[in-house]
């Protein structure tokens, strides 16, 4: 047969070359006997969810030892479902009123209870009915005394299946399994959770014609990458798939060696490197990979996630929670940066022709203190749980900076008034991303602690080509001198000033610029997490002498 | 009879972990029994499939009833509870 490509959603960025295992559960077929003895029926139901609960705290341990607490919980809840008054309440009562078999009544009640939680609004919520059903299943397979098969393969496989409950991906065999597809499911589902926690290539909700086209043992392809699974591929496509699988495993065991080393070159400067994240989901990535501190937290998840705007108590407990994991490491956080095209409808923004020059980000703060005022408290009372940085975009003029830091020194006085604690060394900072501010960053340097250099619209604003409108693509080089000399220039003025300065744009993670930053004497460079080590690997291998 | 609300403040809402700690916490409370209600509708927050159907979010104000055994001690248990986790 043809070699087939189908489509879907990567969850883990690797690559697998191996055959497909076609996930078959023990499916339960449920069949409604009348029963006369129903108390023996009620028995048979204790002894079946006594079992069930076991095999699921063994589920638990081995999950707990391979994807950590957090992930193992869900097990947790599964057995306090199986508990569960209503739930035992309703299959209970099925087989008592209507004298039938305990299986069936436990069916008709995952149905009941998944079906609750499917029509709810909220889509975590919807997902929760898969869990209603697996632990229904479980109790079932138990009933019928077959224990519930573990799947095993036999030899390394790539497991492809409609889609896999929690208990079923646990379960599986780790060392066996190369990858795993699944015809439906979500970047919410647990299947995609532990598949990234346990580093194996997945690509989930690939269709329900994959699942028909394939056959037990044929050769398969999946590129968690770019979520593509390839069928029957041919041999060249297996070679070239082969080899960037080669380069996969060979660059990750290469960057991790180079955790916990220093960001040094060969001769001996050394630099700091941070991440980017737009939210608190993001810290396991940035403690994964190894960075130094955060340069870069986008707070606007904080208010595109709500329907209203989000309260001092909700920010602070945000804030403190990215710095106690963080555990004194830096932590900068950037205040709201939004816009007409980053539009939020509670803020009620009016339609601009346009927003890259419109009132935008420390703009919007400043027109509205009530909103720039909450989130200052919050950021100074989270103050005291580690080491922050409050970090102000779209500067321009000495001005914006003073008023920034008069809003800083009113929240800072307010809470010292009503004897809350924040902490005395929290760093202020700018954003450098229009040409004004590095023209006149001598100026403002005196005034803050450091710099950040936004890159993406500091290009946009010095080249004068919107980002967004792809034909401007062949106008626009990221390495214009122009935007260069920018960032020498603010990068000496900074230093000049006692402040120092890092670059949190795209550009910090363009490895062919890195000597050049370096030259210039850039104190730290913030990238996405997944780049923090390619990044290390790159500086050591510098030599500015 | 004790009642008090509460205003959600974590982005996530009740969802299936915090919903589990919330009923173990309450299965513990001896002779108290805890209600927890949304929008009119009211469950015993010692069960878990129901609480979790409430599908309380971020936002949402609940109103809780602490009844029997020692309410004081159960109002501060649970309070502390949301306030720290939720």
């Amino acid at each position: 047969m043809a070699m087939r490509i189908f489509k879907g959603k990567g969850v883990y960025g690797a690559v697998a070359v191996g055959r497909a295992q076609v996930f078959k559960r023990q499916e339960a077929h449920v069949r409604r006997i009348r029963v006369d003895d129903t108390a023996a029926e009620l028995e048979r139901l204790e002894a079946a969810k006594a079992m069930a609960i076991e095999q699921l705290s063994g589920i638990y341990e081995k999950a707990l030892r391979e994807v950590g607490e957090t992930n193992a919980q869900i097990f947790d809840i599964h057995m306090m479902m199986i508990e569960d008054d209503d739930y035992n309440d309703s299959i209970k009562g099925i087989i008592e009123t209507q004298s039938v078999n305990a299986e069936y009544a436990v069916a008709v009640t995952s149905d009941t209870f998944a079906e609750m939680f499917a029509s709810m609004e909220d889509s975590y919520m919807q997902a929760r009915s898969a869990d209603v059903r697996d632990i229904s299943n479980r109790i079932i397979a138990c009933l019928s005394d077959c224990e519930k098969s573990e799947h095993q393969a036999e030899e390394c496989m790539i497991v492809c299946a409609d889609d896999l409950a929690p208990s079923e991906t646990v379960a599986l065999d780790k060392d066996k399994v190369l990858a795993f597809v699944t015809a439906y499911g979500s970047a919410n589902s647990h299947t995609a959770i532990l598949a990234r926690n346990m580093n194996i290539p997945a690509v989930i909700g690939i269709g329900e014609e994959f699942l028909n086209e394939l056959e037990d043992g044929v050769q398969l392809i999946v590129d968690g990458h770019t979520g593509t699974v390839i069928i029957d591929p041919d041999e060249s496509t297996v070679q070239q798939y082969t080899k960037k699988q080669q380069e996969d495993t060979h660059k990750k065991a290469l960057l991790q060696e180079l955790k916990g080393k220093e960001n040094i070159t060969k001769d001996g400067t050394s630099i700091k490197i941070y991440a980017n994240i737009g939210g608190v989901d993001g810290i396991g990535a940035v403690l994964a990979n190894d960075a130094g501190g955060i340069g870069l937290f986008r707070s606007e998840f904080l208010y595109l996630e709500s329907n209203d705007y989000p309260d001092e108590e909700q920010q602070f407990r945000a804030y403190k929670k990215v710095l106690e994991s963080m555990a004194g490491k830096k932590v900068i956080i950037r205040t709201l940066d939004i816009g007409a095209d980053k539009q939020i409808d509670y803020f009620g923004l009016d339609k601009e022709d346009n927003p890259a020059l419109g009132l935008r980000a420390v703009r919007i703060c400043l027109t509205r203190p009530e909103i720039f005022r909450t989130q200052l408290r919050a950021l100074y009372r989270a103050s005291v749980y580690g080491s922050l940085g409050i970090m102000f975009p779209m500067i321009n003029s000495v001005s914006d900076v003073e008023k920034c830091l008069a809003a800083c020194e009113q929240a800072k006085s307010e809470l010292a008034a009503e004897g809350v604690p924040f902490s005395d060394s929290v760093e202020t900072g700018i954003m450098i991303e229009t040409p004004a501010a590095a023209i006149i960053s001598d100026r403002l340097a005196a005034m803050v602690d450091f710099f950040s250099v936004g890159t993406n619209d500091l290009t946009q604003y010095t080249l004068a080509c919107d980002r967004q409108n792809a034909k401007l693509e062949p106008f626009i080089d990221t390495h214009h001198e122009a935007i260069l000399r920018l960032i020498e220039l603010a990068a000496k003025n900074a230093h000049e000033h006692g402040a120092w300065i890092g670059i949190c744009g795209e550009l910090a993670a363009d490895t062919s610029l890195t000597e050049t930053f370096l030259r210039m004497g850039i104190d730290e460079l913030s990238v996405s997490a997944p780049f923090v080590l390619p990044l290390r690997e790159k500086v050591r291998s510098i030599s500015l002498k | 009879m004790k009642k008090f609300t509460y205003t959600i403040k974590d982005a996530q809402g009740i969802h299936a972990r915090p919903a589990g700690c919330l009923v173990k916490l309450v299965k513990g409370l001896e002779g108290t029994v805890v209600t927890i209600e949304k929008n009119g509708k009211a469950v015993n927050a010692a069960k878990l499939m129901m609480l979790m159907g409430l599908g309380i979010k971020c936002g949402d104000t609940v109103t809780f009833t602490v009844e029997g055994g020692d309410e004081d001690k159960a109002e501060k248990a649970v309070l502390e509870f949301m306030t720290e986790n939720l």
